[in-house]
């Protein structure tokens, strides 16, 4: 039996300037980053992009992604593509944010773009900790999670609240058209990711409505975790609270 | 030309119309509400998008967005909700995004805010105080200009007399001369010319210098007060006392300046146009010819301090104002009445107020 061989498809995305960045060996952002970046050039929207970034790890990304970008406040990222769509209707607009940034800062922003039914995309990379602080708890740290803030115990419930599934919140508020959840720790939901991605922006390019994908990322600096155990860390703490699915759709 | 007679809120929304706004994003309070009442329904016809966002800090955040893309966008609001907007001027200023930012007081308290800012960082925004609706009217307009021309945000500081005074105006030309095109507005060049409008700069790609960026900013800031700064003076030529007032009370001091001329004192005036930045020179010139400057403001003196710069102590300089709210805090009180500012007036000028 002869061994298939190895291709190598690409070293980086075309809309990617560079793969030196400042994100950590082990995370997950740059893969989803990768994901977006070749659904950009597939649906040839690249040149009428406008991305909204939010604060944290995604600093990184404005000088490194050949689209324009506005860079917002956080949590504030909805209500700017919100201005940006509304005056330039014609353009893809997608909004990029962490779960410190989008679920604690901002909730009320996603939310009420949500219920307006604006018709941009919104990303959300969540992996439970502020990253670029530090590790700390956020509004979506799971159960039991340690963090900086939550070291000694954990997560628990009567000391730190539940979680907030935003995705599933999103789904319920009648704006909303697509809603969606994806995780970058294993190949086949890398693909899953990259389909529900593609639906959501097909959702916006048709007119359709607010879309919204929830893809959950590694954090193995915040984790206290080895890279190579990241897939398995979220298979074990993140998918029973947040599993894998569409949540709404047209 | 013709005139019109509208209510400064209206007046000022629809001077934003003639500058070429065409986003507005607002978020109800007494006594910005109006302008937001007239934006709704003024706006779409003219293509343009007016939210009635769902708080202070979602109605900046959409000006950021709209004014990012290189639209005239504008927000109104009173200092209470101007406060909670703080962290996004002083990022607009670093972004060098620029919009028009009214504040129509609930008197004159937000002197501090407007000119000092409540946001981090090293930044000023410019700040311009009409004193009539149809100055209003104009200011506006030069807001969006200065705005573009400097990229930066830009705040017109009204109060709730100027919002609520119905009066005469003309809307004339929109100037357009000396700006630059806004090539760096994010419209989606995708890899033509791809650009990023961040807090941080705009940079080119992977040359992220913010320290570099800080000091560009920092070095603007100068050069917009030495263009930028502008004042009205009257009746100083034989002056012995100058009243110093801006934004709405100074109609109000100009008028119990008159009645002090008409009783033979001889007294003039200093009205700050620009606050920020503030015409210290003007104020100084002032002072160079009067033996005491009397401060006319509705607060508890803030002005007075860049006042007191301005002179350097070479004359008095006198608070003559005060907290002027009725009991409501929506309506006037009795300090701004014209008879209590001529008796202040009067007492400086007989040298009996203290310094």
């Amino acid at each position: 039996m002869s061994t298939p061989e190895l291709k190598k498809v690409s070293a980086k995305p075309d809309l990617l300037l560079s793969t030196h960045h400042s994100l950590c060996p082990g995370c997950g952002e740059p893969l989803a980053l990768r994901v977006i970046l070749e659904l950009l050039a597939e649906l040839g929207v690249a040149e009428r992009t406008i991305c909204v970034c939010g604060i944290g790890c995604y600093t990184a990304f404005p000088g490194i992604i050949d689209v324009d970008v506005l860079q917002a406040l956080h949590g504030r990222a909805p209500s700017v593509a919100t201005g940006a769509k509304r005056v330039l209707p014609d353009r893809f607009v997608f909004t990029l944010q962490g779960d410190g940034d989008m679920v604690s800062e901002g909730l009320q922003e996603i939310i009420h773009s949500a219920a307006r039914g604006e018709k941009f995309t919104a990303v959300l990379l969540n992996n439970g900790v502020f990253g670029e602080t530090g590790g700390h708890m956020t509004s979506t740290s799971v159960l039991g999670q340690r963090t900086k803030t939550t070291m000694d115990t954990g997560r628990v419930a009567e000391k730190h609240g539940y979680p907030i599934k935003i995705a599933d919140l999103i789904a319920q508020v009648d704006g909303s058209t697509y809603v969606a959840r994806g995780a970058m720790h294993t190949p086949a939901a890398i693909a899953w990711t990259k389909r529900i991605l593609g639906e959501a922006f097909r959702v916006q390019l048709e007119g359709e409505g607010f879309s919204f994908v929830e893809v959950l990322t590694m954090c193995p600096t915040d984790w206290y975790v080895e890279p190579s155990e990241t897939p398995d860390w979220i298979e074990r703490n993140f998918t029973g609270t947040y599993p894998l699915k569409i949540l709404k759709h047209p | 030309m013709t005139k019109v007679l509208m209510e400064g809120s209206h007046a000022i929304a629809e001077a934003a119309i003639q500058a070429g706004c065409r986003f507005y994003a607002g978020y109800p309070i007494t006594p910005s509400t109006e302008i937001l009442e007239y934006m709704s329904h003024r706006l779409p016809q003219v293509g343009g998008v007016c939210m009635n966002a769902e708080s202070e800090l979602e109605a900046i955040n959409m000006v950021w967005g709209a004014a990012g893309c290189g639209v005239r966008a504008m927000i109104a609001s009173t200092g209470q909700g101007i406060s909670l907007m703080q962290e996004s001027f002083a990022e607009l200023a670093n972004a060098e995004i620029p919009c028009v930012i009214v504040n129509m007081m609930r008197g004159q308290g937000d002197y501090f805010q407007a000119t000092r800012g409540g946001g981090h960082g090293d930044y000023r925004h410019l700040v311009l105080a009409p004193h009539t609706v149809q100055e209003a009217v104009d200011l506006v307009m030069l807001a969006f200009h200065v705005a573009d021309r400097w990229r930066n945000p830009a705040l017109v500081l009204g109060d709730f007399v100027l919002g609520h005074t119905s009066e005469a105006v003309e809307f004339r030309p929109r100037d357009e001369s000396d700006l630059p095109p806004k090539t760096w507005a994010a419209t989606g060049k995708g890899s033509r010319a791809s650009l990023n409008v961040t807090p941080l700069g705009s940079p080119e790609k992977l040359d992220l210098k913010p320290g570099d960026h800080y000091q560009a900013i920092a070095a603007k800031l100068p050069r917009i007060a030495a263009a930028e700064t502008r004042a009205e003076t009257g009746l100083l030529d034989d002056a012995e006392v100058a009243v110093v007032a801006f934004g709405s009370p100074a109609r109000f001091v100009k008028y119990a300046v008159h009645a002090c001329r008409a009783q033979g004192m001889k007294v003039g005036w200093v009205r700050p146009i620009s606050l920020w930045p503030f015409p210290a020179e003007a104020v100084a010139a002032a002072a160079g010819r009067v033996r005491a400057l009397a401060v006319f403001e509705q607060n508890a003196g803030q002005m007075i301090d860049d006042v007191r710069l301005a002179v350097l102590g070479k004359v008095p300089v006198v608070p003559i104002g005060g907290i002027s709210h009725d009991p409501s805090g929506f309506g006037v009180g009795p300090a701004l009445a014209p008879a209590n500012i001529i008796a202040k007036i009067a007492e400086v000028y007989r040298g009996k107020a203290a310094a």
